[in-house]
């Protein structure tokens, strides 16, 4: 096989920025499934945060409040899921979806006088020290805040799950919410606060996708990014770093696909696009034969505090 | 045999009451794969609608359906268009092709319109539209403008349609630039932004400094802007918004005249399954302004070979041309039929890569 012409030092500095987006929505629906709530709207959160980020970033000229804006948008579309299923005890599954589907037009009906123009673009972080090093160098310090901003989120949430009494907290509500609730926590509260960050991680995912990855903004653009990262979600047996390792996987074997047919390599295409889906099926095989997943054991059920 | 005549003036009737209501009000249904603000394919489809409203004003009512998946659930958005009263549905993408086929057995008295597809009957027409014609142009200007000698090409499937475009892109950038390569990259998908500026960047990166794109958003432009010195056309419609640089050119589809033609045929009962495949001469592709980004001298020549290629008088496919195996395939003078190209599966000689199946 010739890998002549391929960069490995693009390759790695382009996977990260392809695996981004679904790395941050991944980190933010892992903290809300830790909570017990199921949402499957991720997808009409990203395109909401995809479009509401270019619009900010477009008419203020600062991506960076684009993306804040994406996060509050997408933050508030999530806390009309959390009403609905936390309060009115709607199906969650049902919710969700709902969800995907109001992100995804009421996207494209903000999104229609932004069609075709440019946003402003993020600027690339050349880290001083660490970005001179040869080969790593432009690897992994030199991009833009937001690449950094994701990986910091995924240790960020680690180490809350892991070592603070929120974390705990958090935890105690997905694995049971009455035994939570019956220690005095409000369960609907801290769900609904969780619903939100997961919201708002999903939002910054979508905007990434238009300030940077692409950038522009085009309708249905994320185009199944949000069911990725759900999925990454359960690869990851609900664990942050193995989000992080599933996102650049899923990223990596994306970019790596189609750098090869650029380079002209004789493996059959159809493996190629078709790899990282087996890839990442073969992982829940394995995940599933082993017995134990990791899913937080009120996912998906609904409390209310008379039950 | 009862039976039989009972079924058949059950049959008439029903075809009258269509008839009836066609007159009254006509509805066109149109099925898209993409968003109707993708920017290229599915938008320019969805300004072919938008002529056919403003033609027939009230005498119309279009109904149409985005972002619908190829394959069975395409036969259940035609099923419901059908079923809700629709005189005549346009279902515009290669995939499809089985779906329109089955559904229309179903509803013998309405009209299929199946967009780059090769099977009819009774009730399916298919049109498509002569795009290596603008394929041939592309290849003329990318192969004279490449400095790297690479050119990137995006493509989405296999089928012959795309494979006619790389073959008519090459062998016009090769006639002009002996040194040329191509590097086909399949994304396997008609949209999806982010793959496309994946694959877009991929190429790039390993030298492509020209990138043409036969999936229908506007990302691999804006990915190309990006990058700089790298120049792109703008596919299926103008996307005028990346000229001067790094859009140059486009081949833009123009579906309006025959959509307003074709519904004015049911209006008037006179529709027929026809097989309708048109290019730059009568106008369903039309070649978007060369951008001055192209040297004048290169620009002057696009502009001969479309005129050429509108009049006739040349032939994107004249031979002599081999096949990538080293077989002939058209002698010298010879041009391509259009049977040969409507099902075209092989590379012509020069391209490297297989073609997936």
């Amino acid at each position: 096989m010739d890998f002549g012409t391929i960069n490995p030092i693009l390759l790695v500095a382009s996977l990260m920025v392809s695996a981004t987006p679904i790395l941050l929505a991944a980190i933010g629906e892992l903290v809300t499934e830790k909570s017990g709530v199921l949402n499957l709207g991720v997808e009409g959160m990203m395109i909401t945060g995809a479009v509401v980020g270019f619009a900010v970033a477009v008419n203020t000229g600062s991506p960076l409040l684009g993306f804040a804006a994406a996060a509050l948008a997408s933050a508030l579309l999530s806390l009309s899921f959390g009403f609905l299923t936390q309060y009115l005890l709607s199906n969650q599954v049902a919710t969700g979806l709902g969800l995907t589907l109001v992100g995804l037009g009421l996207s494209s009906l903000i999104g229609k006088p932004y069609e075709g123009m440019k946003a402003p673009s993020l600027a690339d972080l050349h880290i001083p020290v660490l970005g001179d090093i040869p080969v790593i160098g432009p690897m992994l310090f030199q991009h833009d805040i937001m690449v950094y901003v994701s990986i910091a989120m995924i240790a960020a949430v680690w180490a809350v799950l892991k070592f603070t009494r929120a974390g705990l907290i958090l935890r105690a509500v997905g694995e049971s919410h009455d035994a939570a609730h019956a220690l005095g926590y409000k369960v609907v509260h801290i769900r609904m606060m969780a619903i939100a960050f997961g919201g708002a991680c999903s939002g910054l995912g979508g905007a990434y996708l238009s300030l940077v990855r692409v950038p522009q903004w085009t309708e249905g653009m994320t185009a199944g990014a949000g069911w990725i990262a759900l999925a990454i979600v359960v690869f990851a047996s609900w664990k942050p770093w193995r989000v992080l390792i599933g996102a650049y996987l899923f990223g990596g074997v994306t970019v790596l696909q189609l750098n090869l047919q650029a380079a002209g390599t004789s493996l059959p295409v159809e493996y190629l696009s078709m790899s990282p889906y087996l890839i990442t099926i073969l992982v829940l095989v394995v995940i599933s034969a082993r017995g134990y997943h990791g899913a937080p054991a009120s996912l998906g059920r609904a409390f209310h505090a008379s039950h | 045999m009862n039976r039989r005549t009972l079924l058949a003036s059950a049959a008439l009737a029903l075809g009258l009451a269509g008839t009836a209501i066609a007159q009254d009000k006509t509805k066109v249904g149109f099925i898209f794969v993409g968003p109707v603000g993708d920017g290229g394919w599915t938008y320019e489809h969805n300004q072919g609608r938008l002529a056919v409203e403003e033609h027939f004003g009230d005498a119309v009512e279009t109904v149409f359906q985005e972002s619908v998946p190829e394959g069975a659930d395409s036969e259940r958005a035609m099923t419901q268009m059908a079923l809700g009263g629709a005189d005549i549905i346009f279902t515009t993408s290669f995939g499809y092709m089985d779906p329109t086929i089955n559904v229309a057995s179903k509803f013998p008295n309405v009209k299929f319109e199946h967009a780059t597809g090769y099977k009819r009957a009774d009730n399916v027409s298919t049109y498509s539209a002569r795009f290596y014609e603008g394929r041939a142009i592309q290849g003329h200007i990318a192969g004279k403008m490449t400095k790297t000698n690479k050119i990137g090409y995006i493509a989405s499937f296999p089928i012959p349609e795309v494979i006619r475009g790389i073959n008519s892109a090459y062998l016009h950038a090769k006639k002009v630039n002996p040194d040329v390569e191509f590097s086909v990259v399949w994304a396997y998908t008609w949209f999806d932004p982010a793959k496309e500026a994946d694959a877009a960047n991929a190429l790039i990166e390993q030298g492509a400094d020209v990138i043409l794109q036969h999936t229908d958003s506007t990302a691999p432009q804006a990915a190309a802007e990006k990058a700089g010195n790298v120049i792109t056309f703008g596919q299926a419609s103008d996307m005028g918004e990346y000229a001067p640089l790094p859009r140059v050119s486009s081949i833009i589809d123009d579906w309006a005249p025959y959509y307003i033609a074709r519904v004015q045929a049911v209006k008037d009962g006179t529709w027929e399954s026809t097989d309708t495949w048109d290019g730059i001469g009568p106008g369903m592709v039309g070649i978007g302004e060369i951008s001055d980004a192209v040297p004048a001298e290169v620009k002057a020549e696009a502009l001969a070979m479309k005129d050429a290629i509108a009049s006739g008088e040349y032939h994107p496919f004249t031979g002599p041309i081999k096949k990538q195996d080293g077989s002939d395939w058209l002698a010298e003078g010879e041009t391509a039929d259009d049977g040969t190209l409507a099902g075209m599966d092989f590379y012509v000689e020069g391209l490297t890569g297989d073609i997936p199946n």
